[in-house]
């Protein structure tokens, strides 16, 4: 009974702070656009006087609107996969969190609690397959509206989709060959040693192209710019999400933020040590001069989870920025780059990181 | 797994199978058939397969009924009108698949071998597939890749519009 | 308690016996492929159950092998039923029937 009790609470740990981080990207969507437009961006909407740079207007006035708004459906359109689509959008993506970690171990009470809320040890592969579940909210979206233009955004959609799924899945194969495992907990705790006694050996040492693979293949899986064609505003009108408004409109929205933090979360864990803080281990600080810190438990875990959380914000940051700064790709050069740019890549990264495994490992292997 | 749940699941992967078999509209079948293949997914999870479990979601119901609905979107399938062979038909069919099961049942129950009582330690996980895979059958292995060359060919000279 | 054996054996033979009922009833002939990808995963549900009950991985390593060749015959089939649809503008095997007699 205790055992359901903690899973359920790192579940809802884990999903609150995912919504917290996409609460925080749509508001830097706003903010960081602004910035770099050299304009000042949302602040009317206020409570009593208090506009907070925008934050009132965008995460309350902004879910509000979305919340209240009529929820249109129109005749001809399929009833059931118009209501189904956004669903299939967006509950695959937060599904995927239950095998991110987001700390090492907490060590309350007698009990050693693995902070990942479910131990799969084929973490990775349960990623990629919730993944290919989303395909299905963007097809039955296009589909089910009824609407040549929703249809066009769907097809071209789910097409960038699953081409760039390739690409991500062999840059995830190297991860795996370097780590020897599938488990993303096992990965993260794998990344705290230390190369040459001082730098700390994260991921993207390791495996830099991969890096750049997985950042690319996960910026189009989740169809942001410049990958965003599918919902490309002033040529499709919203793309597959054209027919929706109210509730379902907000879903499809989250489902893209989401997404967003779903790839900052797996490079974070894949490719800069997850949690690990430099020179942090579960006792305290050990610094590479020799000086060390004693620490309780729980303040390594309130680190760890700290450092998890700074390393989302960045990398939704960064993707932030990334779409605001580059143009939009046209459809066929979309596709060339997956599968004739960074599928080839991918593949020569796997067959040159498996060779330097073999070869490392001397003769006895 | 408990039996109950198995009874549950088992209930439902069968009505969304005759959904896939029975009902009229071609897309609502392919997402019936997601239904069903990812019921059986969660069916092999409860029988310690947790590789093909993934896979099966990952390359049946994410890809292939993926291009499923491609092709019926692009062939812009609709509902027909005789969606159905004739009533004849349809009973003779039903009572033959009856009967086919219960025959397979009966066969595979006498032809199975002899049940273990313990697992060997990592049975499932990645490791003791790839270990089957890469040993014993290494040639299936390769072959494999080969057809899939040749059905990627094959597919790609096929759907090609004549020029 | 896991269930039995013969309970997985049942539900396989019984979701196979559905794919073969729409092999024979249906004339669209997406949905007839379809009822062939249902009595493929009958049969891996049979072998991942064998595969648990003996012991063995063999099961499991069949079933990899049969979600491959599946993968391989939807694409090269869908690809047929594509190009045939471009000359005839039906996918009603009634009227796909020049080789029958």
């Amino acid at each position: 009974m205790a055992d359901v009790a903690i899973t359920a609470a790192k579940s809802l740990f884990i999903v609150l702070l995912v919504v917290q981080v996409m609460g925080l990207g749509v508001f830097f969507e706003r903010k960081v656009s602004a910035l770099i437009q050299d304009r000042i961006g949302a602040n009317r909407a206020a409570i009593l006087g208090f506009a907070g740079l925008g934050l009132v207007n965008t995460l309350v006035a902004d879910p509000i609107k979305f919340l209240l708004k009529e929820d249109v459906v129109l005749a001809g359109t399929d009833h059931v996969l118009h209501f189904l689509a956004p669903v299939l959008s967006l509950v695959p993506v937060l599904v995927t969190f239950a095998v991110v970690p987001f700390g090492d171990v907490l060590q309350v009470g007698g009990r050693t609690i693995n902070l990942q809320a479910a131990e799969l040890n084929v973490g990775i592969l349960y990623v990629l397959a919730m993944v290919s579940l989303g395909v299905y909210g963007v097809v039955l979206g296009g589909w089910a509206s009824n609407n040549r233009w929703s249809l066009l955004g769907g097809i071209r959609g789910s097409a960038q989709m699953i081409s760039y799924e390739i690409a991500m899945g062999l840059a995830v194969v190297s991860v795996v060959l370097t780590y020897n495992t599938l488990d993303l907990q096992v990965m993260a705790r794998a990344q705290g040693h230390l190369i040459g006694g001082w730098l700390p050996g994260w991921g993207i040492l390791y495996q830099p192209v991969a890096f750049l693979v997985f950042m690319t293949a996960g910026v189009a899986e989740s169809k942001r710019i410049p990958f965003d064609l599918p919902e490309g505003e002033s040529e499709l009108v919203s793309g597959y999400f054209t027919e929706y408004s109210g509730a379902k409109h907000l879903m499809f929205m989250m489902s893209d933020f989401v997404e967003v933090v779903l790839v900052a979360a797996l490079v974070t864990t894949l490719f800069f040590g997850g949690w690990q803080v430099p020179y942090l281990l579960r006792d305290g600080f050990h610094l590479p001069w020799g000086a060390a810190l004693a620490l309780p438990s729980w303040a390594v875990a309130l680190l760890q989870v700290t450092s998890f959380a700074l390393k989302l914000v960045f990398f939704t940051w960064l993707q932030i920025v990334v779409r605001w700064t580059l143009p939009r790709f046209r459809y066929d050069q979309l596709m060339r780059l997956g599968w004739q740019g960074l599928l080839p890549v991918a593949l020569a990264n796997v067959v040159v990181s498996a060779l330097v495994i073999v070869l490392a490992a001397g003769p006895a292997a | 797994m408990s039996p109950l749940l198995f009874l549950l699941l088992a209930a439902l992967t069968v009505a969304s199978a005759l959904t896939v078999v029975v009902h009229t509209n071609p897309v609502h079948s392919a997402c019936a058939l997601v239904l069903t293949l990812c019921l059986l997914a969660v069916f092999f999870l409860g029988l310690d397969a947790q590789l093909v479990a993934l896979l099966q979601v990952i390359v049946y119901a994410g890809a292939i009924v993926v291009l499923f609905l491609f092709v019926i979107m692009l062939l812009n399938l609709r509902v027909e009108a005789r969606a159905m062979a004739g009533t004849l038909l349809v009973g003779t069919a039903a009572a033959g698949g009856v009967a086919l099961a219960v025959l397979i049942v009966t066969a595979l129950r006498r032809a199975a071998p002899p049940a273990t009582a313990n697992l060997p330690a990592g049975f499932g996980e990645t490791a003791a597939l790839g270990r089957q895979l890469f040993t014993v059958y290494l040639l299936p292995f390769e072959l494999t890749s080969l057809l899939l060359l040749v059905a990627i060919v094959g597919a790609v000279a096929l759907a090609k519009k004549p020029t | 308690m896991t269930p039995p054996l013969a309970w997985y054996l049942g539900l396989s033979a019984v979701l196979f016996a559905i794919g073969v009922l729409g092999v024979l009833i249906r004339r669209n002939v997406i949905v007839i492929f379809m009822a062939i990808e249902l009595m493929l995963n009958a049969v891996n549900l049979s072998f991942v159950a064998l595969a648990r009950s003996t012991g063995s991985m063999d099961g499991q390593v069949i079933v990899f092998f049969v979600m491959t060749v599946a993968a391989a015959e939807a694409a090269v089939g869908l690809a047929i039923i594509l190009s045939m649809f471009r000359n005839r503008e039906t996918t009603n095997v009634d009227e796909l029937a020049t080789l029958r007699w």
